[in-house]
C-alpha cells in the first residue's frame, strides 16, 4: 500500500520546479533568434541600431536566462531524487536523450552564452553573429532531446520490460528519437517558444511607442519581432497538435478528458466550445456545440471515431485484469520460477503489466484484488476531466488573440503607421503574460492529462518515486518554492528595471533619457 | 562496431570517471575562484576583475556537472536512482548553493549599490563553497558505504530522513574527504586567478596556492593512511559474470578493513593515481612561486585527476556499497544500462566530447588575456 500523502507532495514538488522551469525556457527558446535575426541586420546593413537592439534584448534575455539555468538544475537532478524507482525502472531508455542533451546542446549554448554576453570586444562581426547562432541553435536542441525524453513518456515505444533485469530496456533507439509524439510535441513547443520571445519583444516596443520614446529603435524590433511572431504563431496553432493523437491510450484519454467526451460519438463527432464537465454524472452540462470540428481536429477525417470516457474505462478494466496475470508470472520468474508456462503467461499479459501495477494502490499483491479494486483503479485511469477541458480551451483561446494582435501589428508594421494605433500597442503591452499563461497551461493539458501514468501505461505515477519520507518532501517543496520566488522576484524587478530604462541602459549616449555621459552610473 | 558487454561496462567506468574530472578541472575552477572572492578581492572593482576571468565561461563549464548527472542516469540508472535520492539531503544543499551562481554572475553588476553587490559576493561564494566541500563529503561516504538496500523489485530503501539522513553523513572521514575536495579546487581556482590577473590579485593568489596546496596534500595523506587502518573496505567474494545482465543481488560481499587498498597489490600501476595526485600538487605549489602559473594550471589539473582517480580505483568494482546490506552494493558490473544503451551513449560521447573540447578551447582562446580593472572600468555597462 501506498503513501498518498507522499505520493500527492512528490507531484506537487515536481509540477511547482517544472513549472517554475517553464517560465524561462520558453522565452529563451523564442528570443534566442530573435536576437540573431537583428545581429545579422547588423552584420549586413553594418546599421548600429541592429547592435543596440540586439545588445539591449540581449540583456532582458541574460536576465531571463540567469533563472532557467538556476531551475534547470534542479529538474537534471530530480529524477533521482524524487523519482527514484522511476529512474531505476526506465533509466536505461529514458537517460539516453537526457545525457546526450547535456553533450550536443548544453554544452554549445552556455558555452557560447558567455561569449554572446560579454565578447562583443573580443571577436569578430562574423565571429559574434556565429556565436549568437550557436547560442540560439543550442537551446534549440535542448528543446529537442528534452522533449524525445517527454514524449517516451506518453508515447513509450523503442523498448520493452525485461523481468531479468526489473526494468525497461532500449530495443532500438531510432524508434525512442522518433516517437511522433515526440515530434509533434517538439514542433508546437518551440514554436510556443517563438511566440513568446516575439510577444515579449512586441509588448516591450509598444511601451516605449505608446511613450514616444526610442521610436526608431521600437520600429524596427517590432518588424523583426511582428514578422518572426506571425510565422511562430502559425505554426503553433497549425502544425502543433497534428497527429500525435491516433497513437496509444493514454493519448486518446487525453483528448477525450480535453474534449469532455464521456459517449462515444458517431463520426464526424462535433467539439464542445464550452460547458461543465461532471464527473460524477458524466456528461457535460450546458454543452455549447460545434458539429463535426471534433472529428477534424483530432482525427483529420471525417470517418474515424474518437473513443469516448466510458469506453476506454471498459478497455481497461480489461487490461487491469490481464495485467494481474502478468504481474502473477513476474513474481513467479522473480522467484526463480521459469518454466515454459509461466513465461508464456508473462508474454502473453506483458503489454499489460503496468495495469496490473496500478492494483498497487489498494493491494501490495496486486494478483489477490477484490472486485472493488480493480474498480477504483479503473476510475484512476481517467484523469480529472474539467481542469483539462478549461485549460485547453485557455490555451487555444490566447493562441487566437494572440496570433490576431500579431497579425495586426506585421499589418500596420508593413502600412507603416503602427504608431498611430494605441488601441493595439496597449493591447499588447498587456498580453505580455499571455504566451507565459499558455504554456504553462499546455503543460497542465499535456502532463496532467497523463496521469495516472509516469511513463504511459507502463509505470503508475504513483509507484515512480523515492523512499523518502514526507518530512523531507515537505521540506524541500518549501524550499523551491521559496528560493524560487525570491530568484522571481529579484528577476522581474530587474526586467522591469531594465525594460523601463531602455536602450539606455547600454549607456552609448544615443538613447531616451540619455543627458549625461554614459560613465556617470556604473550600474549595469 | 559492436562492443563486448563486458568492456563497455569498463569502459563506461572509466568515461563517468572522466566527466567527473573533467568536472572538476573546468567547473571546480570556477568554484574555486567563487571561494576565494570575498578574500582576494579587496574592493568592487577587484571582485569584478575577478567574477570577469570566469565569466565568460563558468556556464559552459557547469555542463560538466550537469553532463555528468545525465550520464550517470543513462550509464548506471541504478546509481542516478540509488545516490541522488539517498543523499537527498546533501543533494538539496548543493542545488540550493549553485542556485546563487547563475543569478550572482548576471545579476549582481546590475545594480550599483553596495549592499546588494556585497551580497552577492557571498552568494557566489557559497556557491562554490558548499558543493566544493559537500562533493568530497558524498565520495567520503561511498568509500565508508551508504545505508541502502535493494527490495525484490530493485527499489531502493534508506535510513533515516531530514537531519538524520544528513548528520551521519558527516562523519569525520568524510569531513576529512570534503576538506581534501575544497582544498585542491580552490588552489585550482587561485592558479586559474594568478594566471588571469594582475598584481596585486595575482600576489594573493600565489598565497592562496600555497595554503590549500599544502592542506590538500597533507589532508590526501591523513586520507590515505585512514583507508588503511580505520574505514571498512568491501571485496566482492562472489561475482557473477562479468557480461550478465545486470542484477545487483547476485553477488556477494564481504566487508574487511584494508580492503580497499587491495587494487594496489593487485595492479600496482594503480599506484599511479595516487602520486600523481601529491607531485601534481607539488609542482602545482612550485610553479606557483615561480610565476609559472600557466604551467601550474596543467600540474593543478593533473594533480586533481590523480586524487580522483585515487578514489575511484581504490573503491573498484564498486560504484556505491551499501553499509546495511553488502550483498545490494552497486558495482560497475550490475549497476549499468543495457547493452544496447551503453552502446549508443558510448558513440555519443565518442562523437561529442571532442567536439565539445574543441569549441571549448576555441572560446577560451578568444577571451584570453589578462583582465584588469582598466578594462572594467571601461566596460563597466556589459561587463559581469
Ligand atoms: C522545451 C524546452 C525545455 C524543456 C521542456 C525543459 N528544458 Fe531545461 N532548458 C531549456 C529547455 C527546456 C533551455 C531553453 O535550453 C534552457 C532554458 C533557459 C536556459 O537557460 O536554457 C534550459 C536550461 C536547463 C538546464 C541548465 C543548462 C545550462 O546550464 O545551460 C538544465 C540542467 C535543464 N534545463 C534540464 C532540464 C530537465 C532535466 C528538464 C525536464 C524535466 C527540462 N530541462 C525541461
Ligand atoms: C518544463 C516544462 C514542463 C512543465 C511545465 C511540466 C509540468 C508538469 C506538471 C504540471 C506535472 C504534474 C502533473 C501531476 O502530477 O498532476 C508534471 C509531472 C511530471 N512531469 Fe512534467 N512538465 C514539464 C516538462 C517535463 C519534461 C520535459 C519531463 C520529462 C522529460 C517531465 C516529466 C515529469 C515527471 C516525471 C512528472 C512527475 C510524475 C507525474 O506527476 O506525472 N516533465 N510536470
Ligand atoms: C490555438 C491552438 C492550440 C492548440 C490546438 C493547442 C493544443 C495543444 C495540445 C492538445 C496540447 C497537449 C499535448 C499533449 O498532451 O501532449 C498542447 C500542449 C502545449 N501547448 Fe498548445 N495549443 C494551442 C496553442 C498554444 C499556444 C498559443 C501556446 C503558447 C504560446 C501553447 C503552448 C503549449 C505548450 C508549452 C504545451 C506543452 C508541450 C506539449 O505537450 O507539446 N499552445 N497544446
Amino acid at each position: 500500500m501506498l503513501d498518498q500523502t507522499f505520493i500527492e507532495l512528490s507531484r506537487w514538488q515536481f509540477a511547482a520546479t517544472a513549472m517554475y522551469h517553464f517560465l524561462f525556457v520558453p522565452l529563451t527558446l523564442g528570443i534566442s533568434w530573435i536576437l540573431f535575426i537583428m545581429e545579422a541586420a547588423y552584420v549586413m546593413t553594418k546599421n548600429e541600431i541592429y547592435k543596440d537592439m540586439t545588445k539591449f534584448w540581449g540583456k532582458l534575455f541574460g536576465i531571463n536566462f540567469a533563472l532557467g539555468v538556476t531551475t534547470g538544475l534542479t529538474m537534471e537532478f530530480e529524477f533521482g531524487t524524487n523519482w527514484s524507482y522511476y529512474s531505476h525502472y526506465v533509466g536505461d531508455v529514458f537517460g539516453a536523450p537526457l545525457a546526450i542533451e547535456g553533450l550536443m546542446a548544453f554544452f554549445l549554448e552556455s558555452t557560447f552564452i558567455g561569449l554572446f554576453f560579454l565578447g562583443w570586444d573580443k571577436l569578430t562581426k562574423r565571429q559574434h553573429l556565429m556565436v549568437t547562432f550557436f547560442a540560439a541553435f543550442g537551446s534549440n536542441l535542448s528543446a529537442l532531446w528534452i522533449l524525445v525524453a517527454n514524449g517516451w513518456m506518453q508515447n513509450p515505444v523503442g523498448s520493452e520490460f525485461s523481468p531479468e533485469t526489473m526494468r525497461m530496456e532500449m530495443t532500438s533507439f531510432f524508434d525512442v528519437v522518433l516517437n511522433p509524439v515526440a515530434q509533434v510535441k517538439f514542433v508546437h513547443t518551440v514554436a510556443a517558444g517563438y511566440v513568446t520571445g516575439s510577444m515579449f519583444v512586441l509588448g516591450i516596443s509598444a511601451f516605449y511607442l505608446l511613450k514616444g520614446r526610442d521610436v526608431g529603435f521600437a520600429k524596427r524590433s517590432i518588424a523583426i519581432a511582428s514578422a518572426f511572431g506571425l510565422a511562430s504563431a502559425l505554426s503553433v496553432i497549425v502544425l502543433g497538435d497534428e497527429s500525435g493523437y491516433e497513437l496509444g491510450d493514454v493519448q486518446k484519454v487525453k483528448l477525450a478528458a480535453i474534449e469532455a467526451e464521456y459517449d462515444t460519438l458517431e463520426a464526424p463527432a462535433p467539439f464542445t466550445l464550452f460547458g461543465f464537465p461532471n464527473d460524477e454524472t458524466q456528461s457535460t452540462d450546458f454543452a455549447v456545440k460545434v458539429p463535426y470540428a471534433l472529428g477534424l481536429i483530432a482525427t483529420r477525417s471525417t470517418d474515424k471515431e474518437v473513443t469516448g470516457i466510458k469506453d476506454l474505462m471498459t478497455e481497461h478494466e480489461e487490461r487491469i485484469r490481464s495485467g494481474m496475470l502478468a504481474y502473477g508470472a513476474l513474481s513467479k520468474i522473480r522467484n526463480g520460477d521459469k518454466s515454459a508456462s509461466v513465461l508464456d503467461t508473462f508474454e502473453a499479459h506483458k503489454k499489460d503489466l503496468g495495469y496490473g501495477l496500478l492494483l498497487k494502490t489498494y493491494t501490495e499483491n496486486v494478483t489477490d484484488a477484490t472486485p472493488e479494486q480493480i474498480q477504483a483503479a479503473v476510475k484512476d485511469t481517467i484523469p480529472a476531466i474539467a481542469p483539462l477541458f478549461w485549460t485547453f480551451r485557455i490555451m487555444v483561446a490566447f493562441g487566437f488573440t494572440m496570433l490576431l494582435l500579431i497579425s495586426c501589428a506585421f499589418y500596420y508594421t508593413v502600412k507603416r503607421n503602427i504608431q498611430e494605433k494605441r488601441w493595439l500597442l496597449k493591447g499588447l503591452l498587456w498580453s505580455i503574460p499571455m504566451p507565459w499563461l499558455a504554456c504553462e497551461m499546455g503543460w497542465f493539458v499535456a502532463e496532467y492529462g497523463r496521469q495516472p501514468w509516469a511513463i504511459g501505461e507502463v509505470l503508475p505515477t504513483s509507484l515512480a518515486t523515492s523512499s523518502l519520507t514526507t518530512g523531507d518532501l515537505i521540506f524541500s517543496l518549501i524550499g523551491f518554492v521559496g528560493f524560487y520566488t525570491f530568484l522571481l522576484v529579484i528577476e522581474v524587478y530587474l526586467m522591469f528595471k531594465f525594460a523601463r530604462k531602455g536602450p539606455a541602459s547600454l549607456g552609448t549616449g544615443r538613447y531616451f533619457g540619455e543627458t549625461s555621459s554614459p560613465h556617470m552610473q556604473p550600474a549595469e | 562496431m559492436i562492443l563486448e558487454y563486458a568492456i563497455l561496462k569498463l569502459i563506461w567506468w572509466a568515461l563517468v570517471g572522466i566527466l567527473l574530472i573533467g568536472f572538476a578541472i573546468a567547473d571546480g575552477m570556477d568554484m574555486g575562484v567563487g571561494n576565494l572572492l570575498p578574500f582576494l578581492g579587496k574592493n568592487d572593482q577587484e571582485r569584478r576583475v575577478i567574477i570577469n576571468t570566469v565569466g565568460p565561461h563558468w556556464d559552459g563549464n557547469q555542463v560538466w556537472f550537469i553532463t555528468a548527472g545525465g550520464a550517470i542516469f543513462a550509464a548506471w540508472p541504478a546509481v542516478y536512482a540509488a545516490a541522488f535520492s539517498g543523499f537527498y539531503m546533501a543533494m538539496l544543499l548543493v542545488l540550493f548553493a549553485l542556485f546563487f551562481r547563475p543569478v550572482g554572475f548576471d545579476y549582481r553588476s546590475k545594480i550599483g549599490d553596495a549592499r546588494w553587490r556585497n551580497a552577492w559576493d557571498w552568494g557566489l561564494f557559497a556557491g562554490g563553497a558548499v558543493p566544493s566541500l559537500i562533493f568530497g563529503v558524498a565520495f567520503g561516504n561511498l568509500l565508508q558505504g551508504v545505508p541502502f538496500y535493494l527490495d525484490d523489485m530493485l527499489r531502493a530503501h534508506y535510513e533515516g530522513s531530514l537531519l538524520t539522513a544528513l548528520l551521519p553523513l558527516l562523519n569525520p572521514f568524510a569531513l576529512l574527504c570534503g576538506v581534501i575536495s575544497f582544498a585542491m579546487l580552490t588552489m585550482h581556482g587561485a592558479v586559474w586567478l594568478q594566471l588571469r590577473t594582475e598584481d596585486p590579485i595575482s600576489s594573493r593568489a600565489v598565497r592562496a596556492v600555497m595554503i590549500m596546496g599544502s592542506i590538500a596534500a597533507v589532508c590526501f595523506a591523513l586520507g590515505g593512511v585512514w583507508v588503511a587502518f580505520g574505514i571498512d573496505g568491501y571485496t566482492v567474494t562472489q561475482q557473477p559474470p562479468l557480461d550478465a545482465l545486470p542484477n545487483p543481488l547476485a553477488k556477494e560481499v564481504i566487508v574487511e578493513t584494508g580492503a580497499w587498498l587491495k587494487v594496489y597489490d593487485t595492479y600496482p600501476l594503480a599506484m599511479l593515481a595516487p602520486v600523481l595526485g601529491f607531485a601534481g600538487i607539488a609542482l602545482t605549489i612550485l610553479l606557483s612561486l615561480f610565476k609559472r602559473p600557466g604551467f601550474a594550471f596543467v600540474t593543478s589539473a593533473l594533480g586533481m585527476t590523480g586524487i580522483i582517480a585515487t578514489a575511484g580505483l581504490s573503491m573498484f568494482p564498486f560504484v556505491m556499497p551499501s553499509s546495511i546490506e553488502p550483498n545490494s552494493s552497486l558495482t560497475l558490473w550490475d549497476a549499468p544500462s543495457s547493452h544496447l544503451t551503453l552502446t549508443v551513449m558510448f558513440w555519443a560521447v565518442v562523437i561529442f566530447l571532442p567536439i565539445v573540447l574543441a569549441y571549448t578551447v576555441w572560446c577560451y582562446a578568444r577571451m584570453w588575456g589578462k583582465v584588469t580593472v582598466e578594462e572594467i572600468t571601461a566596460r563597466s555597462h556589459s561587463a559581469y
